[in-house]
């Protein structure tokens, strides 16, 4: 129950084309998470999965029922919004059976399914509350609350975290997390932090400009990305990009390499640079060495490290970790 | 110390200011009504001695409100009023509030420009078809009715309904409104259970600002409904008006009680203006 399948999508808002074709399946029990720098249409696609935006062309398949035209509700979908979206004049209890009175439930069953959902996220104490009167991240579990009571067939995320602050946010996420391992239901994720991505995913869908870029595991996209676009957003700090001619590579345009895969020497290496910033964050140091004509090459090593500003340091890369991209930004295998 | 007194009679000298200014204020829009309430209770020759002076035991009368309760149908002249102005004033914030719904929610061709037509009321006094409105009254056969009253008012109070509501319903996330979609909410039910209520402090704002001219009118009742059975309050104190004498005590009684279902009125709406403000926003 709630696999999706997504065949040749195109939505346009007037002339302007956001998705330009998406094809996806996304199997029963997956937690599939759409990530892509703003703007790259993440969110619209969402939004047509649930119904609330209409397709230019494509099909849209719920557990392989053709589902175009229905509306959110005859799909099986519940969604939770970034921005909480309760109802701000109705009790937590209220907002959360609110869909099944509407779907006309015995109250009996209204009641064991909000009491699940109540004692999954500990809300017990605020039932009887009033969104105004709780917390951002109590707000969003209400939000998540109401989307279990539903029992959809699928559950859509949309940048849920993303109004929490970092604390409540690693809370959140493993509450999702958790919440997707007792559930074993499908769920589609939309972010546009990486982070988020890599710790929750399945799988992840990388999208830029309308487009997907790849699909994978975290750890694919990671060890394997199809083009500079997705080697440079999954990981962090980003992958440094070097032009190939400076390394003396003639096979390739860009040179990709990821700043945990660099080392640093005081007397060889494959770069010579200036160390222009140090950041230690105690776990990692990150040293930032000025290489002229390479530009600013971030390099992370683990533990603590000493460096002086200004000093002379040579990057040495982990060569079996290095990516070649060609002019096109793809990979070159 | 002396720097700290300083700063406090600073502010209590600003605070005085800001109250003196209002105090001020008010007593100018209150003193035309002040002036009516007490002569409505003096007599006659009183009101025309001393307008400004309080009734006392000597000049205290209530010969005004005798006269109103005695000659004509003044009840009936107030029921015709309330029901003027209460079902203009519903059809004016259901048909605003709709058709704000509709230009701020859904995404169709000629939206701009509906919504300018429909703005464009607030730039055009409606008096200036009264001409064409009574030919059109009479063609329908509705000269003398309640209807034609409440029909020119509704058409009257709408456009500046839809456009201070429409502007207010851009405001309320859509988030909120696509919650209510997938909880399977019709178009109807998140119009009524979720968008109304959010914006009530302004529905309220827009019921005051459409029921007092309603209530004071003069022009359309003496023009489309001047009968004996369908006159409103302002239009039955002319009665006492006349071209050589005028009754002052019954006119002034009869304005002096055609303040009240106003007042009422409008203490109700104020009421929801503040429970609305203070209810909470949306995130």
């Amino acid at each position: 129950m709630g696999s999706l399948a997504l065949k040749d999508i195109h939505k346009s808002f007037g002339t302007v084309e956001v998705l330009k074709g998406i094809d996806l399946e996304v199997e029963d029990g997956e937690l599939i998470i759409f990530v892509g720098p703003s703007g790259c249409g993440k969110s619209t696609l969402l939004r047509i999965i649930a119904g609330l935006e209409d397709e230019t062309s494509g099909t849209v398949a719920i557990d392989d029922d053709t589902v175009n035209g229905q509306s959110p509700t005859e799909r099986g979908i519940a969604m939770v919004f970034q921005t909480y979206a309760l109802y701000p004049h109705l009790t937590v209890r209220d907002n959360m059976s609110l869909g099944l009175k509407q779907a006309k439930r015995p109250a009996a069953e209204i009641k064991s399914r909000v009491d699940l959902a109540t004692s999954m996220l500990s809300l017990g104490d605020y039932l009887d509350r009033r969104p105004a009167e709780l917390s951002g991240g109590q707000r969003q579990r209400v939000a998540i609350g109401r989307a279990i009571v539903r029992k959809p067939k699928l559950f859509l995320f949309d940048e849920p975290l993303s109004n929490l602050d970092a604390a409540l946010r690693v809370n959140t996420r493993l509450e999702i997390a958790r919440l997707h391992r007792e559930l074993e239901a499908t769920m589609v994720y939309v972010t546009h932090d990486q982070v988020e991505a890599m710790t929750l995913g399945d799988r992840i869908v990388v999208l830029n400009d309308g487009y997907i870029e790849q699909v994978g595991s975290p750890m694919e996209l990671y060890k394997k990305p199809a083009n500079k676009f997705v080697a440079g957003f999954i990981g962090s700090p980003r992958m440094n990009f070097i032009d190939s001619r400076l390394l003396g590579n003639t096979g390739s345009t860009t040179t990709g390499i990821r700043p945990e895969h660099i080392s640093l020497s005081l007397s060889q290496g494959d770069l010579k640079g200036t160390v222009s910033h140090v950041e230690r964050l105690g776990g990692d140091t990150n040293v930032y060495l000025n290489c002229s004509e390479a530009g600013l090459v971030s390099v992370r090593l683990f533990g603590e490290h000493d460096y002086e500003v200004d000093s002379t340091c040579f990057a040495v890369f982990d060569q079996s970790r290095v990516f070649q991209f060609d002019q096109e930004g793809k990979t070159i295998v | 110390m002396k720097n700290n007194g300083n700063l406090i009679n600073a502010s209590t000298a600003r605070t005085i200011a800001a109250h003196a200014v209002l105090i001020t204020y008010t007593l100018i829009a209150l003193f035309p009504v002040v002036v009516i309430l007490i002569n409505s209770f003096k007599t006659r020759k009183a009101i025309f001695k001393s307008p400004l002076s309080l009734p006392n035991s000597e000049s205290f009368s209530l010969v005004g409100y005798e006269t109103v309760v005695k000659q004509g149908d003044f009840l009936l002249y107030f029921q015709n009023s309330l029901v003027v102005t209460v079902v203009s004033l519903t059809l004016v914030l259901l048909f605003g509030a709709m058709a704000a719904f509709a230009l701020s929610e859904y995404r169709f061709k000629g939206n701009l420009l509906v919504g300018l037509y429909l703005a464009l009321g607030i730039m055009i006094p409606i008096r200036l078809g009264t001409v064409s409105i009574l030919q059109m009254m009479v063609a329908t056969d509705l000269v003398n009715t309640l209807t034609a009253l409440i029909l020119v008012y509704t058409a009257q109070g709408l456009p500046l309904a839809i456009f201070i509501l429409s502007e207010f319903m851009q405001g309320i996330s859509d988030d909120l409104k696509n919650a209510g979609r997938i909880d399977g909410l019709s178009e109807y039910r998140i119009f009524g259970r979720l968008v109304l209520p959010l914006i009530r402090p302004a529905m309220a704002t827009v019921a005051v600002f459409t029921m007092i001219p309603i209530w004071n009118d003069l022009w359309f009742p003496l023009i489309l409904a001047p009968a004996e059975e369908t006159k409103t309050v302002t239009l039955g104190a002319q009665v006492f008006i006349g071209q050589f004498v005028t009754n002052w005590n019954a006119v002034l009684s009869s304005l002096s009680l055609a303040i009240v279902p106003v007042l009422v009125l409008y203490v109700i709406f104020s009421r929801q203006l503040i429970k609305g403000i203070t209810a909470g926003a949306v995130k």
